[in-house]
Protein backbone atom coordinates (compact mmCIF):
# COMPACT_ATOMS: atom_id res chain seq x y z
CA UNK A 1 0.00 0.00 0.00
CA UNK A 2 2.87 2.57 -1.02
CA UNK A 3 0.98 5.55 -1.83
CA UNK A 4 -1.01 8.22 -1.57
CA UNK A 5 -4.69 8.49 -1.76
CA UNK A 6 -6.22 11.81 -1.08
CA UNK A 7 -10.23 13.67 -2.06
CA UNK A 8 -10.46 17.22 -0.78
CA UNK A 9 -13.97 18.85 -1.36
CA UNK A 10 -15.28 22.14 0.25
CA UNK A 11 -15.52 25.37 -0.57
CA UNK A 12 -12.90 27.98 -1.15
CA UNK A 13 -13.40 32.46 -1.60
CA UNK A 14 -13.51 31.86 -5.31
CA UNK A 15 -14.15 28.77 -6.07
CA UNK A 16 -15.13 24.81 -5.45
CA UNK A 17 -12.61 22.83 -4.07
CA UNK A 18 -12.46 19.25 -5.47
CA UNK A 19 -9.54 16.87 -5.89
CA UNK A 20 -8.78 12.98 -6.16
CA UNK A 21 -5.83 11.82 -7.02
CA UNK A 22 -3.54 8.66 -5.81
CA UNK A 23 0.37 9.15 -5.93
CA UNK A 24 2.70 7.35 -5.80
CA UNK A 25 5.08 7.60 -2.16
CA UNK A 26 7.82 7.67 -3.78
CA UNK A 27 9.78 10.60 -5.51
CA UNK A 28 8.70 14.21 -5.95
CA UNK A 29 5.10 14.81 -7.03
CA UNK A 30 4.83 18.46 -8.33
CA UNK A 31 1.27 20.33 -7.82
CA UNK A 32 1.04 22.51 -11.01
CA UNK A 33 -1.17 25.16 -12.19
CA UNK A 34 -1.71 28.76 -12.21
CA UNK A 35 -1.82 31.10 -9.13
CA UNK A 36 -4.60 30.88 -7.12
CA UNK A 37 -5.87 27.41 -8.08
CA UNK A 38 -6.42 26.11 -4.68
CA UNK A 39 -2.64 24.11 -4.81
CA UNK A 40 -1.46 25.83 -1.54
CA UNK A 41 -5.33 24.47 0.18
CA UNK A 42 -4.51 21.26 -0.84
CA UNK A 43 -1.37 21.05 0.51
CA UNK A 44 -2.52 22.49 4.14
CA UNK A 45 -5.34 19.25 3.72
CA UNK A 46 -2.69 17.40 3.46
CA UNK A 47 -0.95 18.59 6.74
CA UNK A 48 -3.71 19.28 8.17
CA UNK A 49 -3.63 22.82 8.86
CA UNK A 50 -6.94 23.24 7.25
CA UNK A 51 -9.86 21.08 7.04
CA UNK A 52 -12.74 21.15 4.05
CA UNK A 53 -16.10 19.63 4.51
CA UNK A 54 -15.46 16.57 2.61
CA UNK A 55 -12.19 14.88 2.73
CA UNK A 56 -10.37 11.51 2.91
CA UNK A 57 -6.92 10.91 3.28
CA UNK A 58 -4.50 8.13 3.27
CA UNK A 59 -0.90 7.65 3.69
CA UNK A 60 0.51 4.28 3.16
CA UNK A 61 -2.66 2.70 4.13
CA UNK A 62 -2.88 4.94 7.36
CA UNK A 63 -5.92 7.05 7.32
CA UNK A 64 -5.32 10.49 8.57
CA UNK A 65 -8.79 12.02 7.43
CA UNK A 66 -12.39 10.12 6.33
CA UNK A 67 -15.76 10.71 7.29
CA UNK A 68 -15.18 10.32 11.38
CA UNK A 69 -12.12 10.84 12.17
CA UNK A 70 -9.35 13.92 11.54
CA UNK A 71 -5.45 13.56 12.70
CA UNK A 72 -4.75 16.64 14.45
CA UNK A 73 -1.61 18.34 12.39
CA UNK A 74 0.85 17.94 15.08
CA UNK A 75 0.38 14.19 15.17
CA UNK A 76 1.00 13.86 11.35
CA UNK A 77 4.79 12.70 10.63
CA UNK A 78 4.86 15.31 7.81
CA UNK A 79 7.44 18.22 7.37
CA UNK A 80 5.89 21.56 6.14
CA UNK A 81 7.88 24.11 4.00
CA UNK A 82 6.29 26.92 3.76
CA UNK A 83 6.70 30.14 0.99
CA UNK A 84 8.55 32.31 3.02
CA UNK A 85 10.57 29.73 5.51
CA UNK A 86 8.65 30.82 8.14
CA UNK A 87 11.03 30.66 10.84
CA UNK A 88 10.94 31.25 14.54
CA UNK A 89 12.06 34.82 15.46
CA UNK A 90 12.98 34.09 18.90
CA UNK A 91 14.85 31.38 18.20
CA UNK A 92 18.67 30.75 16.30
CA UNK A 93 19.08 28.96 13.11
CA UNK A 94 19.98 25.77 15.77
CA UNK A 95 16.87 26.50 18.06
CA UNK A 96 15.05 26.28 14.91
CA UNK A 97 16.22 23.55 13.24
CA UNK A 98 15.99 21.04 16.50
CA UNK A 99 12.57 22.58 17.08
CA UNK A 100 11.28 19.52 15.23
CA UNK A 101 14.40 17.22 15.62
CA UNK A 102 13.06 17.45 19.73
CA UNK A 103 9.28 16.46 19.58
CA UNK A 104 9.72 13.80 16.45
CA UNK A 105 10.05 10.07 17.84
CA UNK A 106 13.77 10.16 17.05
CA UNK A 107 14.61 12.84 19.08
CA UNK A 108 18.28 12.07 19.83
CA UNK A 109 19.78 11.21 16.41
CA UNK A 110 22.78 13.66 16.42
CA UNK A 111 24.40 12.19 13.10
CA UNK A 112 20.70 12.79 11.22
CA UNK A 113 21.15 16.16 12.69
CA UNK A 114 24.97 16.73 11.72
CA UNK A 115 23.51 15.13 8.04
CA UNK A 116 20.87 17.29 7.24
CA UNK A 117 23.84 20.05 8.59
CA UNK A 118 25.94 19.52 6.35
CA UNK A 119 23.95 18.57 3.90
CA UNK A 120 21.65 21.91 3.93
CA UNK A 121 25.30 23.66 4.38
CA UNK A 122 24.46 24.93 7.31
CA UNK A 123 26.88 24.05 9.39
CA UNK A 124 28.49 27.92 9.63
CA UNK A 125 24.91 29.28 10.41
CA UNK A 126 23.94 27.06 13.21
CA UNK A 127 24.60 30.19 16.10
CA UNK A 128 23.15 32.93 13.62
CA UNK A 129 19.88 34.51 14.63
CA UNK A 130 17.37 34.14 11.57
CA UNK A 131 17.46 37.80 11.22
CA UNK A 132 20.44 37.49 10.10
CA UNK A 133 19.99 35.33 7.24
CA UNK A 134 19.66 35.68 3.37
CA UNK A 135 16.23 34.69 2.08
CA UNK A 136 18.00 31.37 -0.14
CA UNK A 137 19.57 30.82 3.99
CA UNK A 138 16.31 31.23 5.44
CA UNK A 139 14.90 28.50 2.99
CA UNK A 140 17.26 26.15 3.95
CA UNK A 141 16.69 26.46 7.38
CA UNK A 142 13.50 25.78 6.85
CA UNK A 143 14.28 22.58 5.14
CA UNK A 144 16.31 21.74 7.08
CA UNK A 145 13.76 21.75 10.26
CA UNK A 146 11.31 20.18 8.47
CA UNK A 147 13.55 17.17 7.22
CA UNK A 148 14.84 16.90 11.08
CA UNK A 149 11.54 16.57 12.20
CA UNK A 150 11.81 12.83 10.61
CA UNK A 151 8.42 13.41 8.11
CA UNK A 152 6.74 10.95 6.15
CA UNK A 153 5.85 12.98 3.91
CA UNK A 154 7.59 16.76 2.45
CA UNK A 155 5.03 19.04 1.62
CA UNK A 156 6.81 22.17 0.15
CA UNK A 157 4.83 24.98 -0.81
CA UNK A 158 6.62 26.86 -3.44
CA UNK A 159 9.62 26.92 -1.58
CA UNK A 160 11.73 29.17 -4.09
CA UNK A 161 9.02 31.78 -5.41
CA UNK A 162 9.89 34.02 -2.77
CA UNK A 163 13.60 33.88 -3.49
CA UNK A 164 15.31 36.13 -6.26
CA UNK A 165 17.26 34.25 -9.29
CA UNK A 166 20.43 34.39 -7.61
CA UNK A 167 19.00 32.82 -4.52
CA UNK A 168 17.16 30.27 -6.27
CA UNK A 169 19.97 28.73 -8.15
CA UNK A 170 21.97 28.95 -5.13
CA UNK A 171 19.06 26.55 -3.41
CA UNK A 172 18.40 24.33 -5.98
CA UNK A 173 21.34 22.28 -5.65
CA UNK A 174 20.54 21.22 -2.60
CA UNK A 175 17.15 20.36 -3.00
CA UNK A 176 18.49 18.13 -5.75
CA UNK A 177 20.87 16.92 -3.11
CA UNK A 178 18.01 16.45 -0.73
CA UNK A 179 16.42 14.42 -3.21
CA UNK A 180 18.54 12.06 -3.49
CA UNK A 181 19.89 11.24 -0.19
CA UNK A 182 16.02 10.85 0.97
CA UNK A 183 13.57 8.20 -0.16
CA UNK A 184 10.37 9.87 1.57
CA UNK A 185 7.82 10.87 -0.82
CA UNK A 186 7.86 14.86 -1.81
CA UNK A 187 4.88 16.74 -2.18
CA UNK A 188 6.03 20.10 -4.11
CA UNK A 189 3.83 23.41 -5.38
CA UNK A 190 5.06 24.97 -8.29
CA UNK A 191 3.83 27.62 -11.22
CA UNK A 192 6.96 27.34 -12.64
CA UNK A 193 7.53 24.61 -15.51
CA UNK A 194 11.08 25.01 -15.73
CA UNK A 195 11.38 23.82 -11.88
CA UNK A 196 8.71 21.10 -12.54
CA UNK A 197 11.10 20.23 -15.51
CA UNK A 198 14.22 19.91 -12.72
CA UNK A 199 12.72 17.82 -9.64
CA UNK A 200 9.48 16.28 -10.33
CA UNK A 201 8.80 12.50 -11.03
CA UNK A 202 4.86 13.05 -11.35
CA UNK A 203 2.59 15.71 -11.81
CA UNK A 204 -0.94 16.72 -10.82
CA UNK A 205 -1.74 19.80 -12.49
CA UNK A 206 -4.94 21.73 -10.79
CA UNK A 207 -6.77 24.43 -12.51
CA UNK A 208 -9.80 26.64 -10.68
CA UNK A 209 -9.61 24.06 -7.95
CA UNK A 210 -10.20 20.86 -9.65
CA UNK A 211 -7.13 18.60 -11.07
CA UNK A 212 -7.17 18.66 -14.71
CA UNK A 213 -4.66 15.68 -15.02
CA UNK A 214 -2.31 13.41 -12.94
CA UNK A 215 0.37 11.20 -14.22
CA UNK A 216 4.12 10.36 -14.42
CA UNK A 217 6.29 13.38 -15.09
CA UNK A 218 7.53 12.73 -19.01
CA UNK A 219 3.65 11.84 -20.22
CA UNK A 220 2.39 15.21 -18.85
CA UNK A 221 4.34 17.30 -20.21
CA UNK A 222 4.06 15.43 -23.92
CA UNK A 223 0.26 15.57 -23.50
CA UNK A 224 -0.57 18.24 -26.26
CA UNK A 225 -4.14 19.02 -24.98
CA UNK A 226 -2.65 20.27 -21.61
CA UNK A 227 -2.14 23.64 -21.06
CA UNK A 228 1.61 23.28 -20.07
CA UNK A 229 1.83 22.37 -24.00
CA UNK A 230 0.95 25.80 -25.08
CA UNK A 231 3.38 27.73 -23.18
CA UNK A 232 6.37 29.38 -24.93
CA UNK A 233 8.42 27.23 -23.15
CA UNK A 234 6.74 24.03 -23.66
CA UNK A 235 9.30 21.25 -23.75
CA UNK A 236 9.90 17.62 -23.42
CA UNK A 237 11.60 16.17 -20.95
CA UNK A 238 13.45 12.81 -21.65
CA UNK A 239 15.82 10.39 -19.45
CA UNK A 240 18.48 8.92 -21.20
CA UNK A 241 21.69 7.13 -19.97
CA UNK A 242 25.47 8.20 -20.87
CA UNK A 243 26.77 5.73 -23.15
CA UNK A 244 29.83 7.44 -24.30
CA UNK A 245 31.79 10.59 -24.09
CA UNK A 246 34.33 11.75 -26.84
CA UNK A 247 37.42 12.94 -25.42
CA UNK A 248 38.40 15.03 -28.71
CA UNK A 249 35.00 16.74 -29.75
CA UNK A 250 33.46 17.00 -25.86
CA UNK A 251 30.46 15.28 -26.72
CA UNK A 252 28.63 13.29 -24.23
CA UNK A 253 26.16 10.92 -25.77
CA UNK A 254 22.98 9.58 -24.15
CA UNK A 255 21.00 6.42 -25.04
CA UNK A 256 17.10 6.42 -24.80
CA UNK A 257 14.92 3.85 -26.52
CA UNK A 258 17.22 3.12 -29.37
CA UNK A 259 18.25 6.53 -29.51
CA UNK A 260 21.01 8.78 -28.96
CA UNK A 261 21.48 12.28 -27.84
CA UNK A 262 24.35 14.02 -28.51
CA UNK A 263 25.32 16.89 -25.96
CA UNK A 264 28.58 19.18 -25.86
CA UNK A 265 30.30 19.19 -22.98
CA UNK A 266 31.27 16.39 -20.30
CA UNK A 267 27.54 15.73 -18.20
CA UNK A 268 28.47 12.55 -16.15
CA UNK A 269 30.24 9.32 -16.27
CA UNK A 270 29.26 6.39 -18.52
CA UNK A 271 25.72 4.29 -17.11
CA UNK A 272 25.06 7.22 -15.46
CA UNK A 273 21.35 8.03 -16.30
CA UNK A 274 20.66 12.22 -16.88
CA UNK A 275 17.65 14.32 -17.42
CA UNK A 276 17.56 15.81 -20.91
CA UNK A 277 15.05 18.87 -21.71
CA UNK A 278 14.08 19.52 -25.17
CA UNK A 279 12.00 22.98 -26.11
CA UNK A 280 9.80 22.53 -28.49
CA UNK A 281 10.72 25.64 -30.39
CA UNK A 282 14.30 24.03 -30.58
CA UNK A 283 12.55 21.22 -32.67
CA UNK A 284 12.40 21.56 -36.71
CA UNK A 285 10.78 19.39 -39.30
CA UNK A 286 11.91 17.98 -42.58
CA UNK A 287 10.91 15.33 -44.85
CA UNK A 288 13.95 14.11 -46.19
CA UNK A 289 17.15 13.20 -43.96
CA UNK A 290 18.82 16.73 -43.97
CA UNK A 291 22.41 15.99 -45.41
CA UNK A 292 24.25 18.95 -45.24
CA UNK A 293 23.31 20.70 -41.65
CA UNK A 294 25.37 21.64 -38.52
CA UNK A 295 22.66 19.82 -35.63
CA UNK A 296 23.62 16.84 -33.97
CA UNK A 297 20.87 15.20 -33.31
CA UNK A 298 18.36 14.27 -35.71
CA UNK A 299 16.04 11.58 -35.31
CA UNK A 300 13.24 9.74 -38.14
CA UNK A 301 10.17 9.46 -36.02
CA UNK A 302 6.42 9.20 -36.87
CA UNK A 303 4.06 11.87 -36.35
CA UNK A 304 1.19 11.06 -34.00
CA UNK A 305 -0.43 14.01 -33.24
CA UNK A 306 -0.62 17.78 -34.94
CA UNK A 307 -2.88 20.13 -32.40
CA UNK A 308 -3.68 24.09 -33.06
CA UNK A 309 -1.78 26.08 -30.30
CA UNK A 310 -3.33 29.78 -31.96
CA UNK A 311 -4.18 30.86 -35.24
CA UNK A 312 -0.47 30.91 -36.44
CA UNK A 313 0.75 27.93 -34.50
CA UNK A 314 0.60 24.44 -34.41
CA UNK A 315 2.37 21.59 -31.95
CA UNK A 316 2.95 18.43 -33.92
CA UNK A 317 3.73 15.60 -31.54
CA UNK A 318 6.44 12.63 -32.29
CA UNK A 319 6.94 9.58 -31.52
CA UNK A 320 10.45 8.62 -30.17
CA UNK A 321 9.93 5.06 -28.42
CA UNK A 322 8.14 5.22 -25.68
CA UNK A 323 7.98 8.77 -25.35
CA UNK A 324 6.83 11.93 -26.90
CA UNK A 325 8.64 14.87 -28.78
CA UNK A 326 6.89 18.07 -29.37
CA UNK A 327 7.82 20.39 -31.92
CA UNK A 328 6.02 23.89 -32.23
CA UNK A 329 5.59 24.52 -36.28
CA UNK A 330 4.09 27.59 -38.11
CA UNK A 331 0.89 27.02 -39.98
CA UNK A 332 2.44 28.01 -43.01
CA UNK A 333 5.62 25.35 -42.59
CA UNK A 334 2.39 22.96 -42.01
CA UNK A 335 0.84 23.74 -44.79
CA UNK A 336 3.64 24.12 -46.73
CA UNK A 337 4.86 20.59 -46.12
CA UNK A 338 1.75 19.04 -45.51
CA UNK A 339 2.34 17.17 -42.14
CA UNK A 340 0.00 14.60 -42.10
CA UNK A 341 -0.74 12.33 -38.92
CA UNK A 342 1.42 9.30 -39.56
CA UNK A 343 3.63 10.53 -41.78
CA UNK A 344 7.74 9.37 -41.28
CA UNK A 345 9.51 12.51 -40.62
CA UNK A 346 13.10 13.81 -39.26
CA UNK A 347 13.27 15.68 -36.59
CA UNK A 348 16.05 18.16 -36.03
CA UNK A 349 16.86 19.10 -32.53
CA UNK A 350 18.77 22.21 -32.58
CA UNK A 351 19.34 22.31 -28.18
CA UNK A 352 19.73 19.37 -26.01
CA UNK A 353 19.96 21.10 -22.74
CA UNK A 354 20.66 19.36 -19.16
CA UNK A 355 17.92 19.67 -16.94
CA UNK A 356 20.15 18.29 -13.75
CA UNK A 357 23.09 16.42 -12.47
CA UNK A 358 20.60 14.35 -10.41
CA UNK A 359 21.15 10.86 -10.17
CA UNK A 360 18.19 8.32 -9.58
CA UNK A 361 18.02 5.15 -7.62
CA UNK B 1 7.69 56.63 55.59
CA UNK B 2 8.65 53.54 54.58
CA UNK B 3 5.90 51.67 55.95
CA UNK B 4 3.60 52.45 52.91
CA UNK B 5 5.97 52.31 50.27
CA UNK B 6 6.53 48.68 51.18
CA UNK B 7 3.05 47.70 51.45
CA UNK B 8 2.69 49.29 48.03
CA UNK B 9 5.39 47.34 46.23
CA UNK B 10 4.19 44.51 47.80
CA UNK B 11 0.93 44.61 46.61
CA UNK B 12 1.68 46.04 42.90
CA UNK B 13 4.23 42.89 42.69
CA UNK B 14 1.42 40.55 44.05
CA UNK B 15 -1.30 42.11 41.94
CA UNK B 16 1.59 41.75 38.63
CA UNK B 17 2.28 38.08 39.20
CA UNK B 18 -1.48 37.42 39.48
CA UNK B 19 -2.00 39.49 36.61
CA UNK B 20 0.21 37.54 34.40
CA UNK B 21 -0.84 34.29 35.55
CA UNK B 22 -4.83 34.54 34.79
CA UNK B 23 -3.71 37.87 32.36
CA UNK B 24 -1.87 35.87 29.54
CA UNK B 25 -4.48 32.94 28.92
CA UNK B 26 -7.26 35.18 29.04
CA UNK B 27 -5.59 37.77 26.85
CA UNK B 28 -4.94 34.53 24.46
CA UNK B 29 -8.32 33.48 24.50
CA UNK B 30 -9.62 36.94 23.56
CA UNK B 31 -6.33 36.73 20.52
CA UNK B 32 -7.57 33.44 19.24
CA UNK B 33 -10.74 32.28 19.57
CA UNK B 34 -13.69 32.79 17.56
CA UNK B 35 -16.31 32.54 20.37
CA UNK B 36 -19.50 35.21 19.60
CA UNK B 37 -19.18 36.29 23.19
CA UNK B 38 -15.47 37.09 23.06
CA UNK B 39 -15.83 40.93 23.00
CA UNK B 40 -18.09 41.53 25.44
CA UNK B 41 -16.21 39.23 27.39
CA UNK B 42 -13.20 41.73 26.44
CA UNK B 43 -15.40 45.01 27.03
CA UNK B 44 -16.12 43.54 30.63
CA UNK B 45 -12.03 43.37 31.09
CA UNK B 46 -11.44 46.65 29.84
CA UNK B 47 -14.64 48.20 31.91
CA UNK B 48 -12.13 49.79 34.52
CA UNK B 49 -10.30 51.65 32.04
CA UNK B 50 -14.00 54.08 31.83
CA UNK B 51 -15.66 53.44 35.34
CA UNK B 52 -14.88 55.50 37.78
CA UNK B 53 -12.96 53.93 40.59
CA UNK B 54 -15.43 54.38 43.18
CA UNK B 55 -18.01 52.91 41.57
CA UNK B 56 -15.96 49.97 41.13
CA UNK B 57 -14.75 49.98 44.41
CA UNK B 58 -18.65 50.49 45.78
CA UNK B 59 -19.61 47.50 44.25
CA UNK B 60 -16.44 45.44 45.23
CA UNK B 61 -17.24 46.48 48.73
CA UNK B 62 -20.82 45.01 47.78
CA UNK B 63 -19.37 41.55 46.02
CA UNK B 64 -16.57 41.02 48.71
CA UNK B 65 -18.70 42.57 51.87
CA UNK B 66 -19.42 39.34 54.80
CA UNK B 67 -23.04 38.80 53.59
CA UNK B 68 -21.70 38.25 50.15
CA UNK B 69 -21.19 34.54 48.82
CA UNK B 70 -17.31 35.51 48.73
CA UNK B 71 -17.44 37.43 51.32
CA UNK B 72 -18.71 34.12 53.43
CA UNK B 73 -16.34 31.74 51.83
CA UNK B 74 -13.55 33.89 52.71
CA UNK B 75 -14.83 33.88 56.20
CA UNK B 76 -14.78 29.99 56.59
CA UNK B 77 -11.16 29.59 54.85
CA UNK B 78 -9.63 32.00 56.13
CA UNK B 79 -11.49 33.10 59.05
CA UNK B 80 -11.47 37.12 58.03
CA UNK B 81 -13.75 39.48 55.89
CA UNK B 82 -12.14 40.57 52.49
CA UNK B 83 -12.86 44.90 52.65
CA UNK B 84 -10.48 46.47 54.77
CA UNK B 85 -8.32 43.71 54.52
CA UNK B 86 -4.48 42.97 52.08
CA UNK B 87 -6.01 40.42 50.74
CA UNK B 88 -9.02 42.77 49.40
CA UNK B 89 -6.53 44.72 48.47
CA UNK B 90 -4.96 42.21 45.95
CA UNK B 91 -8.64 41.33 44.70
CA UNK B 92 -9.60 45.23 44.04
CA UNK B 93 -6.14 45.46 42.45
CA UNK B 94 -6.24 42.79 39.99
CA UNK B 95 -9.75 43.70 38.44
CA UNK B 96 -8.71 47.43 38.22
CA UNK B 97 -5.33 46.97 36.89
CA UNK B 98 -6.50 43.70 34.08
CA UNK B 99 -7.01 45.65 31.35
CA UNK B 100 -3.74 47.06 31.33
CA UNK B 101 -2.25 44.10 31.24
CA UNK B 102 -4.28 42.02 28.94
CA UNK B 103 -5.03 44.29 26.02
CA UNK B 104 -0.53 44.45 25.74
CA UNK B 105 -0.79 40.87 25.81
CA UNK B 106 -3.83 40.48 23.66
CA UNK B 107 -2.11 42.51 21.16
CA UNK B 108 0.66 41.07 20.73
CA UNK B 109 -0.72 37.37 20.73
CA UNK B 110 -2.50 39.01 17.33
CA UNK B 111 0.60 40.28 16.34
CA UNK B 112 2.10 36.82 16.22
CA UNK B 113 -0.16 35.59 13.53
CA UNK B 114 -1.42 31.90 12.83
CA UNK B 115 2.02 31.27 10.50
CA UNK B 116 4.39 30.57 13.50
CA UNK B 117 2.12 28.15 15.23
CA UNK B 118 1.27 26.70 12.04
CA UNK B 119 4.95 26.13 11.68
CA UNK B 120 4.53 24.79 14.96
CA UNK B 121 1.99 22.02 14.53
CA UNK B 122 3.59 20.67 11.68
CA UNK B 123 6.69 20.52 13.69
CA UNK B 124 4.62 18.13 15.99
CA UNK B 125 3.82 20.66 18.77
CA UNK B 126 0.72 20.45 20.62
CA UNK B 127 -1.44 23.77 21.20
CA UNK B 128 -0.25 23.61 24.66
CA UNK B 129 3.41 23.36 23.66
CA UNK B 130 2.71 26.02 20.86
CA UNK B 131 1.87 28.30 23.26
CA UNK B 132 4.55 28.03 25.44
CA UNK B 133 7.25 27.28 23.34
CA UNK B 134 6.05 29.56 20.52
CA UNK B 135 3.57 32.02 21.85
CA UNK B 136 4.68 33.31 24.63
CA UNK B 137 8.42 34.00 23.47
CA UNK B 138 6.99 35.79 20.36
CA UNK B 139 4.75 37.95 22.85
CA UNK B 140 7.82 38.84 25.44
CA UNK B 141 7.71 42.40 24.26
CA UNK B 142 3.59 43.10 24.99
CA UNK B 143 4.52 40.67 28.07
CA UNK B 144 6.55 42.91 29.36
CA UNK B 145 4.97 46.06 28.77
CA UNK B 146 1.55 44.56 30.15
CA UNK B 147 3.61 43.95 33.37
CA UNK B 148 5.21 47.45 34.12
CA UNK B 149 1.56 48.81 33.39
CA UNK B 150 0.07 46.56 35.62
CA UNK B 151 2.43 47.16 38.08
CA UNK B 152 2.72 50.92 37.72
CA UNK B 153 -1.04 51.35 37.55
CA UNK B 154 -0.97 49.44 41.07
CA UNK B 155 1.31 51.62 42.43
CA UNK B 156 -0.69 54.73 41.21
CA UNK B 157 -4.72 53.31 42.13
CA UNK B 158 -6.01 55.20 45.04
CA UNK B 159 -10.04 55.61 44.29
CA UNK B 160 -10.62 51.75 44.65
CA UNK B 161 -8.37 51.49 47.76
CA UNK B 162 -10.54 54.29 49.80
CA UNK B 163 -13.46 52.72 48.97
CA UNK B 164 -12.51 48.80 50.03
CA UNK B 165 -9.21 49.23 51.79
CA UNK B 166 -9.85 52.58 53.70
CA UNK B 167 -6.00 53.27 55.99
CA UNK B 168 -5.35 50.57 57.93
CA UNK B 169 -1.63 51.07 58.31
CA UNK B 170 0.55 48.44 57.23
CA UNK B 171 -2.49 46.72 56.32
CA UNK B 172 -4.41 48.81 53.65
CA UNK B 173 -2.45 52.23 54.21
CA UNK B 174 -0.49 52.19 50.61
CA UNK B 175 1.40 54.93 49.25
CA UNK B 176 -1.32 56.96 47.35
CA UNK B 177 -3.33 57.03 50.87
CA UNK B 178 -0.51 58.05 52.65
CA UNK B 179 0.14 61.24 50.35
CA UNK B 180 -3.74 62.15 50.79
CA UNK B 181 -3.74 61.20 54.73
CA UNK B 182 -0.37 63.96 54.64
CA UNK B 183 -2.10 66.34 52.72
CA UNK B 184 -5.11 66.22 54.92
CA UNK B 185 -2.49 66.65 58.12
CA UNK B 186 -1.30 69.06 56.46
CA UNK B 187 2.27 67.20 56.34
CA UNK B 188 3.75 68.99 53.22
CA UNK B 189 7.39 68.13 54.07
CA UNK B 190 6.15 64.29 53.91
CA UNK B 191 3.99 64.63 50.92
CA UNK B 192 6.34 66.35 49.15
CA UNK B 193 8.69 63.61 49.60
CA UNK B 194 6.29 60.64 48.31
CA UNK B 195 4.80 62.79 45.64
CA UNK B 196 7.95 63.60 44.20
CA UNK B 197 9.57 59.78 44.73
CA UNK B 198 6.50 58.90 43.05
CA UNK B 199 7.13 61.04 39.89
CA UNK B 200 10.39 60.58 39.23
CA UNK B 201 9.37 56.60 39.32
CA UNK B 202 6.64 57.46 37.23
CA UNK B 203 8.80 58.88 34.43
CA UNK B 204 11.80 56.55 34.84
CA UNK B 205 8.88 53.54 34.02
CA UNK B 206 7.48 54.92 30.91
CA UNK B 207 10.97 55.95 29.46
CA UNK B 208 12.51 52.61 30.23
CA UNK B 209 9.30 51.13 28.91
CA UNK B 210 9.82 53.49 25.63
CA UNK B 211 13.50 52.50 25.50
CA UNK B 212 12.65 48.70 25.73
CA UNK B 213 9.98 48.79 23.59
CA UNK B 214 12.11 50.75 20.81
CA UNK B 215 15.03 48.03 21.67
CA UNK B 216 12.68 45.08 21.16
CA UNK B 217 11.07 46.23 17.49
CA UNK B 218 14.62 47.16 16.66
CA UNK B 219 15.78 43.39 17.25
CA UNK B 220 12.52 42.45 15.27
CA UNK B 221 13.86 44.01 12.12
CA UNK B 222 17.15 43.36 11.60
CA UNK B 223 16.32 41.06 8.14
Amino acid sequence: MSQITARFKGQLDQFQLDVDFTIPSVGVTALFGQSGCGKTTVLRCLAGLERVTEGDLRINGAVWQDQSSFVKPHHRPVGYVFQDANLFDHLDVKGNLLFGHKRSSQKNDGPFFEGVVSLMGLSNLLDRPVQMLSGGERQRVAIGRALLSHPKLLLMDEPLSALDRFAKEEIIPYLQKMHQALSIPIIYISHDSEEVERLADHLILMEKGRIVKSGPLFDMLSDPKLFIAKSSKTASVFEGVICHFDEADQITSLQFCNRTFHVPGYVGEVGETRRVRIVATDVSLANEMPSKTTILNVFESRIIEIVAIDEARYNVVLELGTAKLIARISKRSLSHFDFQIGQSVFAQVKAVSMVEKRKRK
Amino acid sequence: MIEPIVLTLKLASLTTVILLIIGTPLAWWLARSQCIFKEAVGAVVALPLVLPPTVLGFYLLIALGPQSPLGQLSHTLFGQALPFSFAGLVIGSVIYSMPFVVQPVRNAFEAIGDKPLEAAATLRASPIDCFFNVAIPLARPGLITGAVLGFAHTVGEFGVILMIGGNIPGETKVLSIAIYDHVENLEWTQAHILSAGMLVFSFIVILSMMVLDKRLRRGRKVS
